[in-house]
């Protein structure tokens, strides 16, 4: 009773907060600047409505414990209002001091018996789901996905696909009867990163020097947003994490197509040269070309990720070129230099980049 | 009034000469002005670290705003941090303890004076290192300005290959330089209490205060030590080339976090168990009865002293621990717990059956039971694991530790300060003055930190200088920034009223409050040497039994 | 109302606390002892994770002789101190004397095995992590070293200029305890890095 009842109260705070943020969303988007074209509105990473068995599982524990803290906070807080109107001193009468009570026995024993009770049940349901989440054995099914944390992007690996991207994962939504979790392994290339799409599971750190996994089973298919949840540097605000989760079909086209090699087109020949000419390929791979960077994302498929810059802005020819030409006023602080081309260059390699598909 | 008090207070009167006025402050190594120092001291760090936190509230008012850089943004939550819990919070309780400790216990100055005067500088020297950063720190490529790593500086941001120029250098030094200062004090007010209590003052009729400030300081000995270790070591990192906290070279940046909250999660009940001793102090007297459960109070302290070094790695349950180091820290965590909670029952105890006076200090009480009570709670969602793995590093964390620490500490001060202001300077404050403070602060507290939770709860990572329109959480932080606003006003009339009270105010007398505890024993400021003869005591409440000699309390106690 | 009336009827016991020299060189001891203790697990956390060598069993020599030094000098300071109490000053000043000589050898033979170290194995502290914690632990101790070197020669100039007498014993005594602390802290430190390091 007490979870529906706290489970409709929940729901509802965050409706509320959807709608005044719609509101709000109007007005903020009238002032946003044009450099900072971010992707389009997006659905809110609300841990109140969770799309995968980890993070439902925190749900449920989460409920519980607010339910019990709610319980207490009723009853203590109760007590306090109680004691500042019942006892306080009426007017500026003068009467005997009240009578000293220096304890009770009696009274201290229970509220220190009562307490350890609580903690004893609140260990007891948070270990369960400790475990039930960390000791989860990855199915045959289950997709590998490496996720490496750079300043200020996402590497995504899938070792057994043999494919690789940036920014944007892509997940097969998994259904009870045939699951298909995804595991991640998650590294980090230089600082510590946090890995936090509050929908699909808890967030968990990228460290150097260090494995640490997690895994997503997510319910339904959509895109759910999150981002780097520890201060990596500078540009830690826009490192911002797209996971779309695909039906099954959906996810085996998106990796066959992007196992194809880069495209090689003619026409584009000019800003493919001067891609390869120029410290573009210090940091980038292309398959298929000179260009095999690891330094910064994989271009290979550029063009089917929906934002550039690790989220920061949406993928369209002005935001592309602007990003090359002066990255400073996309994400300022992001480690990819200008690269102080000419204009024809420019909209050469940018075109160039946009038959990347 | 103590006649031969007032006749040699002749001997203190300041000299008239500005330069002789402030010698006799430099030098002095008298603990009631090294407390004002220090309480002086914190309170100029903590309005730059309020102007801090403004800009940080206006650049988060509206999304995609522009007023600061990424950089400029990423400096200010650092500096905001470090000022505030190292130059701000720490020295605001040392200066309390410095000043009530020896009053309390019937001593007449610290064990060791100099040691004193010596910490207090020591601690001053490392804010202004701090500071200086802003204009020191370029080195090489201009790559200066104040540090940007965050408060508590996670590894390997602070490597030299992460962090350029010398502004790591100033925050890791300047922690060092105090943290030697928060040694000396820890060392010399153990050893006051330890050595220098008045005659019939036994462990068991101390003045809670004392107690809990033993607690404290025992607690400052062993995990201030360890922070200024592994600043030892961050120094040997970045200036001999060392590979403590270098990944590059094998080392661990988790040993690094493991070493910086074994210190950081005793550092809060460094700071909050302080203001359990102000809460100790203020509700018996203005509920007009004896605490409620001593024994069980001083148990609870101790208990949560040693508790509170189990429970570090509860700030890393993201960084990928074991399940069984996982469920180990939250038993430990959820622990922590129950002697606060005696706490909060024993302060209500003390209430019950009262003659509640609501003045100024006893309002900031009663604020900080209530708001201590859903710091706990949301700590308790936090300490459990699950939960914590959404909740860790978003906004509802920043939310739940501000609770903490202004909804707390902060609100415990400001009753500290109404209480002890009459005797640190002699006169009383503005009552009405004192309650719009109360009123307009508990106003903006609520407005920003109430509804800092929400927008964690929406996906808000802390730290971000800008975010997208769309995600929901313009709302939320437009209002937490007019809250930080209320606040900053009420702030401004304390400031107001404390300032004009110290010369205007109406004499206190030595015990404006009809209080029990030795401090109120002597005038209002104590001279300086504290008490003419050392006292002699047979219960806690020493000034009841003189008060009320056919009913004294050491028949009960 | 007085001071002076906050005194009720005099005490049943009489009034007694500890030193405070001694209770703040306890607060002192168990301040260093934390520091010591991150140092110690830092070393232990890196025992064998060093990336390229060498490694410590490779390199490092079993200091046994500085150990008997300043272990020895444990016992030196505590008679010293003995002496002094019974007001025996000659006796003090000797075994005060042999108490700073044998602190004085152990920090020569520390000093020496750097430099072997150092000029004829090429290992800096910044070779790789063992080198980077081995000069970290045994150099913060070495500086306790040195800290209570210069403590024992102050008091010893003392000694010779007759100024210590044998009412300043707690104040020496409180100095042993330092010097006690900083033998006990090798007992550690030489267990950690040539017995379980190596």
């Amino acid at each position: 009773m007490a979870y529906a009842n706290l489970r409709k109260r929940a729901w509802c705070r965050c409706r509320h907060a959807l709608a005044k943020g719609i509101t709000f969303l109007g007005a903020a988007l009238l002032c946003a600047q044009s450099s900072f074209a971010f992707a389009q509105a997006s659905p809110i990473p609300n841990i109140f409505k969770p799309a995968s068995t980890p993070a439902d599982a925190i749900h449920r524990l989460s409920l519980f414990v607010l339910t019990i803290t709610g319980l207490i906070f009723v009853i203590v807080g109760g007590l306090l209002i109680y004691a500042v109107v019942k006892f306080r001193r009426r007017g500026e009468e003068d009467g005997p001091e009240p009578a000293p009570v220096y304890g009770s026995n009696q009274m201290e024993l229970a509220w220190t018996v009562v307490p350890c009770l609580i903690v004893l049940v609140l260990f007891l349901a948070t270990a369960r789901v400790i475990y039930s989440v960390q000791e989860a054995v990855p199915p045959a099914t289950a997709v590998q996905v490496t996720a490496i944390g750079h300043q200020f992007w996402w590497e995504f690996r899938y070792p057994e696909l043999g494919v690789v991207t940036a920014n944007e994962l892509h997940i097969p939504v998994s259904n009870p009867q045939n699951p298909t979790p995804t595991f991640i392994k998650l590294l980090s290339a230089d600082t510590d990163h946090s890995f936090w799409v509050p929908q699909l599971a808890g967030k968990i750190d990228l460290i150097p020097n260090r494995n640490n996994s997690m895994w997503l089973d997510p319910h339904a298919t959509g895109v759910y947003i999150g981002q780097c949840a520890q201060y990596c540097g500078t540009q830690h605000a826009l490192m911002l994490l797209r996971v779309y989760v695909d039906s099954p079909e959906d996810f085996a086209r998106w990796v066959a197509a992007q196992k194809q090699p880069a495209v090689a087109n003619d026409a584009v020949a000019k800003g493919r040269r001067i891609f390869e000419q120029t410290a573009c390929i210090n940091c980038h791979a292309v398959s298929g070309t000179a260009a095999n960077g690891v330094f910064g994302p994989d271009l290979t498929h550029l063009m089917s990720r929906y934002t550039i810059a690790s989220g920061a802005a949406k993928n369209t020819h002005d935001n592309l070129k602007l990003w090359i030409h002066s990255p400073d006023s996309l994400k300022p602080g992001s480690l990819m230099p200008a690269m102080n081309l000419n204009a024809q260059d420019l909209d050469d390699l940018t075109t160039y980049l946009e038959t990347l598909r | 009034m103590s006649t031969e008090s007032i006749a040699l207070t002749g001997v203190r009167e300041p000299s008239r000469a500005f330069g002789d006025w402030l010698t006799s402050w430099i030098t002095t190594v008298d603990h009631k002005r090294l407390g004002i120092l220090y309480i002086v001291f914190a309170l100029l760090f903590l309005v730059l670290g309020g102007i801090e936190a403004t800009i940080i509230r206006i650049q988060l008012i509206a999304p995609l705003n522009t007023f600061v850089s990424p950089r400029t943004f990423n400096r200010m939550f650092t500096m905001h941090g470090t000022t505030m819990i190292f130059f701000a919070a720490m020295p605001i309780l040392f200066g309390f303890a410095n000043y009530f400790v020896p009053l309390m216990i019937g001593a007449r100055d610290m064990a060791f004076p100099r040691l004193n005067a010596l910490s207090f500088w020591l601690t001053a020297f490392g804010g202004f290192l701090l500071y200086f950063s802003f204009v020191g720190a370029n080195g090489l490529y201009g790559a200066g300005g104040a540090p940007d790593v965050g408060w508590f500086a996670y590894a390997p941001l602070t490597s030299k290959a992460f962090s350029l120029g010398h502004s790591t250098d100033f925050w890791t030094l300047s922690l060092m330089v105090s943290g030697f200062g928060s040694i000396g004090t820890g060392v010399n007010i153990v050893a006051t209490i330890v050595s220098m209590r008045c005659p019939g003052m036994t462990f068991g009729k101390m003045p809670l205060f004392a107690w809990l400030n033993l607690v404290v300081f025992g607690m400052v000995l062993v995990v201030v030590s360890p922070l200024t270790a592994a600043q030892l070591m961050l120094c040997v990192d970045r200036f001999l080339g060392g590979h403590f906290f270098d990944t590059q070279a094998g080392g661990s940046a988790v040993l690094w976090m493991h070493f910086f909250w074994f210190f950081g999660h005793p550092e809060v009940y460094i700071l909050v168990i302080p203001a359990f001793a102000f809460m100790s102090e203020i509700v018996p007297v203005f509920s007009r009865k004896p605490i409620f459960g001593y024994p069980i109070m001083v148990g609870a302290t101790v208990a949560i002293g040693f508790v509170s070094m189990t429970v570090w790695a509860h700030h890393m349950f993201t960084v990928g621990m074991s399940a069984y180091g996982n469920s180990f820290f939250v038993i430990t965590t959820m622990i922590v717990g129950i002697p606060t909670g005696i706490k909060i029952f024993n302060w209500l105890g003390t209430m019950w059956g009262g003659k509640i006076i609501f003045k100024t200090p006893m309002l900031f009480c009663i604020a900080f039971l209530f708001q201590f009570l859903v710091a706990g709670l949301t700590g308790i969602m936090l300490g459990a694991a699950p939960f914590d793995w959404q909740l860790a590093g978003s906004y509802f964390l920043v939310a739940h530790f501000h609770y903490v620490i202004v909804g707390a500490i902060l609100f415990a001060l400001f009753g500290a300060f109404y209480y002890w202001f009459p005797k640190m300077s002699g006169r009383m404050y503005n009552e009405t003055l004192g309650k719009v403070h109360f009123w307009l602060f508990v106003l903006g507290f609520h407005l920003t930190f109430d509804f800092m939770h929400i927008p964690g709860l929406l996906g808000m990572p802390r730290r971000i200088y800008t975010y997208e329109p769309g995600r929901g959480w313009e709302v939320w932080n437009l209002i937490v920034t007019i809250g930080a606003v209320v606040q900053g006003i009420a702030i401004l009339i304390f400031v107001s009223n404390l300032l004009y009270s110290m010369f205007k105010g109406k004499l206190a007398g030595n015990d404006p409050w009809d209080a029990w505890t030795l401090e109120w024993s002597v005038a209002s400021p104590p001279p300086e040497y504290n008490f003419l003869t050392i006292p002699e005591v047979r219960s806690r409440r020493p000034l009841w039994d003189i008060k009320h000699p056919e009913d004294p309390d050491w028949k009960y106690e | 109302m007085s001071t002076a009336a906050v005194r009720p009827a005099s005490l049943e016991t009489p009034w007694s606390l500890p030193y405070k020299g001694q209770i703040g060189m306890l607060c002192l001891i168990a301040a260093e002892s934390s520091i010591f203790t991150i140092f110690v697990v830092a070393y232990i956390f890196y025992i064998g994770k060093s990336l390229t060598g060498p490694m410590p069993r490779e390199i490092l020599e079993v200091p046994i002789f500085a150990t008997i030094c300043l272990l020895s000098s444990s016992l030196t300071i505590h008679a010293a101190v003995g002496a002094l109490r019974k007001g025996n000053l000659a006796m003090f000043r000797l075994l005060w004397f042999i108490t700073l000589a044998l602190g004085a050898i152990f920090l020569f033979k520390t000093g020496s095995e750097w430099q072997r170290l150092i000029y004829e194995k090429n290992f800096t502290i910044s070779t790789n992590l063992f080198g980077t914690t081995y000069y970290s632990l045994v150099g913060l101790h070495a500086s306790h070293v040195i800290v209570g070197l210069v403590g024992l020669l102050t008091v010893f100039l003392l000694a010779l200029a007759g100024r210590v007498r044998q009412e300043h014993v707690d104040n020496v005594d409180t100095f042993a305890l330092y010097w006690h602390f900083v033998d006990a802290v090798w007992v550690v430190v030489f267990t950690v890095v040539y017995i379980v390091g190596r």
